[in-house]
């Protein structure tokens, strides 16, 4: 771990960098510090510090009595975590990777995850508990966050399948990769290079353009960024639409869409329940959602915005949930489902298959 | 998006343009020779003749209708959704050195916090005399300073470490803003609570969903740092911290804690994953620097650039550029039209602050031909911008973070700039 001493050596380094005389310009004259302080605020109660202080150190400060196992780890994780992170910590899509990566750092495309790159445990205990799972942070027990860290050092092939990870041996467990991170050297590496005068005049014989950005075309138009698409528009107008059109064709649910679309629940089910014995969870469960009145669910805390598209009528046909589902905030705007959307046509119509049969089911 | 005349005009349009303006330059000196009549005089204007909106139109003013493509951008590929994500500053667009709060750009890990200031808190606790918790009007009852800084993203430009990808000067180093803060040293809200003999860090701590925090040295806390609650005159944007936000000048943006809801002093920093899995930098044979808290002085030209082409044809031409540097002021900005050759001293204009944004210009008659342009940041510790394959050679290119290479753009005779790397 960095001791103070030494870090304070490299800050008083850079400072006497900066204090050259008269170079720096003063902003104003300093706001008084006052004798005694300016007797304000008032005493915080070992409650309130209790329920805001929930930072772990390496050193273990913070950590909380408890345990959890690889097993329990892993249902967690299926359930709250895999819909963006993949089963193993894999990661669907653009969400962040967890496992592997191992001896990619100093390859051409180093994958930095907690198995490869993180340097101390209490990172990941700290950071799953104040911010995971995305969208309903803090709503993890501490033994879940045992478990789960448990279940992500298993998936990092640092510990087999019957570990169990408490309080009591958090700080036997070193990262693989702790030793690689040492402070800022800048000050002594990069000054003395980056701090030449240089040449002004004569200073090459010619010079050539050796890449161009227009060859690779990542750039997002800006000319035409500002205006709505056609189709989005067009979406945004379906609410409108009244659901009984759809009804007379209905035709019998293709159980190979179906079964698809039951897949695809893993990136909804760490907030969503749907079946039997569903509940509401981050989400509203999902039991008979199609062609039920938008915001409808006994007991679920809706945002205003998904309540008012209710009040006025909306109903979640083959349309709407296309719309929703695609781009669920833009569809209706300042509503709280913090999900980005399915990514494709055949998955949008996959998963309403689904929803559809577990309606009528 | 209006129907009404734009005067950005589009690549197409400009360069049926630029041809023209070539053929009356080579006419002679003078391009000013009209054949008709201008009716943008001749023909009466409907604003010269019908009354205009009344004063209460817009109760909070917003720019005219023909400043509508001056926005934040994103570039949607590089985030799996909207809310953690990042937008950029249109740099092309703005003049001297403040950036107007509605275009700075916003970072969240877990979108913006809607805030009811009567309902946040400010804690401070851990190695002090006394574990304290302030309500805003506490903190508006503190002795105030106001300062200017810039705040710049460590990955500002990081999409550029193994070569020129992105082609607008927005989206190379628009994660940059500079504002003038108002806000309460933090230094005497830390008195306040009194510090024991072993505080050695701080550790700020953000309310919104991702409670967003990182170690910060207790020597920087007493030293300029601000709990700041308005920015260039008015409160902080919600998506800039509403009601406060730690200000940590010339350091990575990423420590400028939104939110701020506690701050905890302690004796050694937490290791939190912002700086470490992110905000470290991997150097080459898996190295990775931690630490990195300040800005290397950078420049960067903002016209002409990809998004801001000359469209005027040769002849008298305006070159401007932002440069800073997190450990002082900017007394000196070289840039050069021909891709290194030749430099001049580029003319610094507006004030000059610690650890703020500065402004330059270099005024030169454009002969139609193309250009390489570049400019390098001298700052007032005796660094010198360095070239992007300079820091290459140090640092390889799997760093993301703290970019300050010198960028580089190519104009053609049409006068379109294109984001390049020289040799
Ligand atoms: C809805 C998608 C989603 C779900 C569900 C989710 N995460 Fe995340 N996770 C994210 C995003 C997005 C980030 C990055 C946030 C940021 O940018 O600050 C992240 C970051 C992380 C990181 C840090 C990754 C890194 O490399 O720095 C860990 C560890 C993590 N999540 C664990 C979990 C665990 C454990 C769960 C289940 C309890 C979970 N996540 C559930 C989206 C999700
Ligand atoms: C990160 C959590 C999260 C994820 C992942 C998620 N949702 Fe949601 N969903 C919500 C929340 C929260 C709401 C309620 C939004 C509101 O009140 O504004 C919601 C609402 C809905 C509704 C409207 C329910 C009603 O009663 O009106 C549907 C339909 C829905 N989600 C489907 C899905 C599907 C299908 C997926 C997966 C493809 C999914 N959601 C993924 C959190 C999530």
């Amino acid at each position: 771990m960095l001791k103070s001493a030494e870090m304070m050596k490299t800050l008083a380094l850079c400072t006497a960098l900066v204090a050259v005389p008269g170079a720096v310009l003063a902003q104003e004259s300093a706001a008084p510090s006052r004798d005694g302080g300016y007797g304000l605020g008032r005493t915080a109660l070992p409650e309130e510090i209790a329920a805001w202080d929930i930072d772990i150190r390496p050193d273990g400060q913070g950590l909380p009595v408890g345990s959890g196992d690889v097993w329990t780890g892993e249902e967690l994780f299926i359930e709250q975590c895999s819909a963006c992170h993949g089963d193993f910590g894999e990661a669907v899509g653009r969400w962040p990777m967890l496992a592997g990566g191992f001896g990619t750092l100093e390859g051409e495309d180093p994958v930095k995850t907690i198995g490869s790159y993180w340097p101390y445990l209490s990172t990941v205990w700290d950071y799953v508990h104040r911010a995971m799972p995305y969208g309903a942070a803090q709503t993890l027990e501490d033994d879940e966050v045992y478990a789960l860290v448990a279940y992500l050092m298993y998936v990092n092939n640092m510990v087999e399948d019957d570990f169990v990870l408490s309080n009591e041996n958090f700080l036997e467990i070193a990262m693989p990769n702790e030793e690689a991170f040492f402070m800022d050297d800048r000050v002594e590496t990069e000054f003395p290079l980056f701090t030449v005068e240089p040449c002004m005049e004569n200073c090459a014989e010619s010079v050539e353009i050796t890449m161009r950005s227009m060859v690779l075309d990542v750039t997002p138009d800006t000319e035409e960024a500002a205006e709505p698409a056609p189709e989005e528009a067009a979406v945004e107008e379906a609410p409108a639409e009244p659901a009984a059109d759809a009804e007379p064709a209905e035709a019998a649910p293709d159980p190979e869409l179906v079964a698809a679309g039951e897949r695809l629940f893993r990136q909804c089910s760490a907030c969503h329940q749907i079946g039997d014995g569903a509940v509401n969870r981050t989400g509203p469960l999902l039991n008979g959602i199609h062609d039920a009145p938008v915001a409808s669910r006994e007991g679920f805390r809706y945002s205003p915005a998904l309540a008012g598209a209710g009040d006025s009528g909306m109903v979640w046909d083959d349309e709407t949930l296309a719309g929703y589902l695609a781009d669920p905030r833009g569809f209706i705007r300042g509503n709280r489902m913090a999900f980005a959307g399915l990514r494709s046509q055949e998955d949008i119509e996959a998963m309403i298959a689904y929803l559809r049969a577990a309606s009528t089911e | 998006m209006t129907d009404t005349p734009n005067f950005t005009p589009s690549r197409r349009q400009f360069l049926a343009g630029a041809a023209v303006a070539t053929g009356a330059a080579a006419t002679g000196k003078l391009v000013h020779a009209q054949a008709m009549p201008d009716p943008a005089i001749t023909e009466m204007q409907p604003w010269q003749q019908y009354l205009g909106a009344g004063v209460d139109a817009a109760p909070y003013g917003v720019p005219s209708q023909f400043e509508a493509h001056v926005i934040r951008r994103n570039v949607e590929w590089l985030t799996a959704d909207a809310v953690s994500s990042i937008n950029f500053t249109p740099l092309h667009e703005l003049e001297g050195i403040i950036t107007p709060n509605g275009l700075c750009f916003e970072r969240h890990h877990s979108g913006v916090a809607e805030i009811d200031p009567g309902q946040h808190r400010l804690m401070i606790n851990g190695l002090v005399d006394t574990p304290l918790v302030f309500t805003m009007e506490d903190i508006l009852r503190f002795p105030r300073e106001n300062r200017t800084y810039f705040l710049e993203c460590a990955a500002n430009s990081g999409m550029e470490w193994r070569g020129a990808q992105l082609n607008g000067v927005q989206f190379t180093h628009g994660m940059i803003h500079n504002v003038v803060y108002t806000g309460v040293p933090l230094r005497l809200l830390l008195q306040e609570a009194g510090l024991h003999g072993d505080a050695a860090w701080i550790l700020p701590e953000g309310a919104d969903a991702a409670a967003m925090t990182r170690s910060v040295p207790l020597e920087k806390a007493m030293d300029d740092c601000l709990v700041a609650f308005a920015m260039n005159g008015e409160r902080l944007r919600p998506e800039q911290g509403y009601p406060i936000r730690l200000v940590v000048p010339g350091w990575e943006g990423n420590m400028w804690v939104k939110w701020l809801r506690r701050i905890e002093v302690g004796d050694q920093p937490w290791h939190h994953r912002e700086e470490t899995s992110k905000y470290t930098d991997l150097l080459e044979h898996g190295e990775a620097r931690r630490f990195t808290w300040e800005m290397d002085a950078k420049s960067v030209i903002t016209n002409p650039s990809p998004q801001a082409p000359i469209t005027h044809g040769p002849g008298p031409t305006v070159l401007s550029g932002v440069a800073w540097s997190g450990r002082g002021t900017i007394p000196r900005v070289d840039v050069t039209i021909d891709g290194g050759i030749t430099w001049h001293q580029a003319r610094m204009s507006g004030p000059s602050f610690d650890k703020s944004m500065h402004r330059f210009y270099h005024e030169f008659d454009w002969d139609g031909g193309p250009l390489l342009l570049q400019s390098r940041a001298h700052d007032s510790t005796g660094y010198v911008q360095p070239t992007k394959d300079q820091l290459r050679a140090v640092r390889g290119e799997n760093s993301i973070y703290h970019n300050n290479g010198i960028q580089t753009w190519a104009v053609n005779e049409g006068g379109e700039a294109e984001n390049v790397e020289i040799g």
